[in-house]
């Protein structure tokens, strides 16, 4: 199993949500979260004056796939989350030991 | 043993019969007899100074919108009390002591210039239900002192956008009450009485340019620089919070500043309507213009800049609203959307942490509308400029007075402000310390936080 860390635009994330549920996707986590990567952050102005932001807000999907699943989903997240300008995101890939489903004691993908 | 004991009980009884003296004959002042001065009473007149002196009241909470969007969360209630508070004690100061020092007939004075009322009005003594022909001659005497009482109250609190996020509440609450008997009421007394000495040689000031404006924006610069930056000042961005409470704290110092401009012709005639259309119009153009500014420097129009700029709009045209018809309120709005927004980002070039720009828009804005008021005031909309009329209507006079105001003005407050900061900085201290200043004033000051998770 895997877990994807997808870090969008925030204003993508009804289109990627939707993209992964077509898949049959059945959950996820979303956070708000703020960071930077290459762009820097941007500018903003106050009374006259330049202030660069470095942090700004994004959204961070966590979604845990069957590893058959991961490309397919790899790809409907950068297709909904692309808008081919800077600061569009980025997906991590991490491997998961095991997944165990509070209510029921299930473990595995049988849990997902 | 016994004596102190025997002392602190004579004591005790001593501030009880220094209360019963004091107090009660203030109280029975309400119900006695109070002084005729002649007079008739016009209806239409009152109702628009109770309107007045109600919008003048808003613009105080309004102040704090508009700073306290400025500020980060952490600090959004140690702004907003800063301007609440200053509604309660300053009004207790006022009806006590400060109208009488700012109004009462001059105790201290030159031959017939005065420099500062006496003691004559303590505690509204003598302030009564009629007319007083010297201020007020259709209206209450009572009604113009509360009218008067609201822009004692902004007065100081627009000084505390320049410590913002780091002064001392304690310290705060003291310097309030000194500044206002020290530096406020001689101002209002020089400026507005029957008989101080900048209204004597002919000086002229509307609704406060210099009495209002120029003291606490002066003095905001000076505190500025006394109490030193905030922690991280400049390399860290202090961001606002809510750009939304400033706008909305702009719009309704907009809506207040009718009743403090117009409401300064105490009567509701044409005076008044020259005065409410000035303001309006001071108001736009400063608006426009510094938008225009930010857009054509900083290639984007910002809200900040603009609802800044109306302020500073209104502003500029304290001093000059009884004075100047329509266009002459959009030029005065206009030059100072350009000039304090210049003046803003001069003093953090000189790395100066008036944090709230209130020396930009209040010490810059009023001293460019008591200028102004040399250059623009007409003689057939006032005729208090009658003999001395603004330099569009062929008189050189009037501007000298008011450059000479403006002297006195800095200077004075300057001085005066110094001093009393320096002895709070030696006895209690201005600044909060180094621990309070990171966790927030309004954790630290007052054990609350605006905003609940």
């Amino acid at each position: 199993m895997k877990l994807l860390k997808c870090i969008i635009q925030p204003h993508k994330l009804e289109q990627v949500k939707d993209a992964l549920n077509n898949l049959g996707i059945k959950g996820m986590t979303v956070t708000e979260v703020k960071g930077y990567g290459r762009q820097r952050g941007h500018k903003e102005i106050y009374r006259g004056l330049e202030y660069n932001i470095f942090f700004l807000p994004k959204i961070q999907i966590d979604v845990v796939l069957e590893d058959k699943m991961v490309d397919e989903a790899v790809k409907a997240v950068v297709d909904n989350a692309r808008t081919g300008h800077i600061g569009d995101g980025k997906i991590f890939i991490l491997d998961i030991g095991n997944v165990i489903r509070i209510r029921t004691g299930e473990e595995g993908p049988d849990a997902l | 043993m016994m004596n102190r004991t025997r002392l602190l009980a004579f004591g005790g009884a001593g501030l009880a019969r220094v209360a019963v003296i004091v107090i009660v004959p203030l109280m029975l002042g309400g119900c006695t007899a109070v002084p005729v001065h002649g007079g008739k009473i016009d209806t239409g007149d009152t109702a628009w100074m109770l309107m007045s002196t109600a919008l003048v009241m808003l613009m105080t909470p309004a102040l704090a919108l508009f700073y306290g969007g400025l500020v980060r969360q952490k600090n959004v209630l140690s702004v907003v009390m800063q301007s609440f508070i200053a509604l309660g004690v300053i009004t207790v100061v006022w009806f006590l002591l400060g109208y009488s020092l700012a109004f009462s007939p001059s105790l201290i004075k030159i031959g017939d210039y005065g420099f500062l009322g006496g003691l004559s009005w303590f505690g509204t003594r003598g302030v009564g239900m009629d007319p007083y022909p010297d201020f007020c001659p259709t209206v209450p005497h009572r009604l113009f002192m509360v009218y008067q009482c609201m822009f004692a109250v902004i007065t100081p609190a627009l000084i505390s956008g320049a410590f913002a996020e780091r002064m001392k509440f304690k310290t705060y609450l003291v310097f309030i009450v000194l500044w206002s008997l020290l530096v406020y009421t001689p101002m209002a007394h020089w400026v507005w009485s029957a008989n101080g000495w900048l209204k004597k040689i002919g000086a002229v000031d509307f609704a406060g340019g210099t009495v209002v404006h120029m003291t606490s924006g002066l003095t905001a610069l000076l505190v500025a620089v006394m109490i030193k930056p905030r922690l991280g000042f400049p390399r860290e961005a202090f961001l606002p919070h809510n750009l939304v409470f400033t706008v909305l704290g702009a719009s309704l110092l907009w809506f207040g500043w009718f009743g403090f401009n117009s409401g300064s012709a105490i009567a509701s005639g044409q005076l008044a309507v020259t005065a409410f259309i000035a303001t309006h119009n001071a108001a736009a153009a400063g608006a426009v213009a510094w938008m225009i500014s930010d857009w054509v420097l900083k290639e984007k129009p910002t809200i900040l800049g603009a609802a800044t700029g109306a302020v500073a709009g209104l502003v500029a045209v304290t001093p000059a609203s009884g004075f100047v018809g329509p266009i002459s309120g959009l030029v005065i709005g206009a030059a100072a959307g350009f000039l304090c927004s210049w003046a803003c980002t001069w003093r953090a070039r000189k790395g100066i942490d008036d944090a709230l720009d209130a020396f930009g828009v209040h010490g810059v804005g009023g001293t460019l509308g008591v200028l102004l008021t040399g250059v623009l005031a007409s003689p057939f909309l006032n005729a208090a400029v009658q003999s001395t009329p603004g330099i569009i209507h062929g008189g050189f006079k009037l501007l000298m007075l008011q450059t000479l105001a403006v002297v006195v003005t800095i200077v004075f407050t300057v001085v005066m402000s110094w001093i009393i900061l320096k002895i709070l900085d030696a006895t209690m201290g201005l600044r909060v310390d180094t621990g309070e200043e990171q966790m927030g004033l309004d954790l630290t000051q007052h054990g609350e936080s605006a905003y609940s998770s």
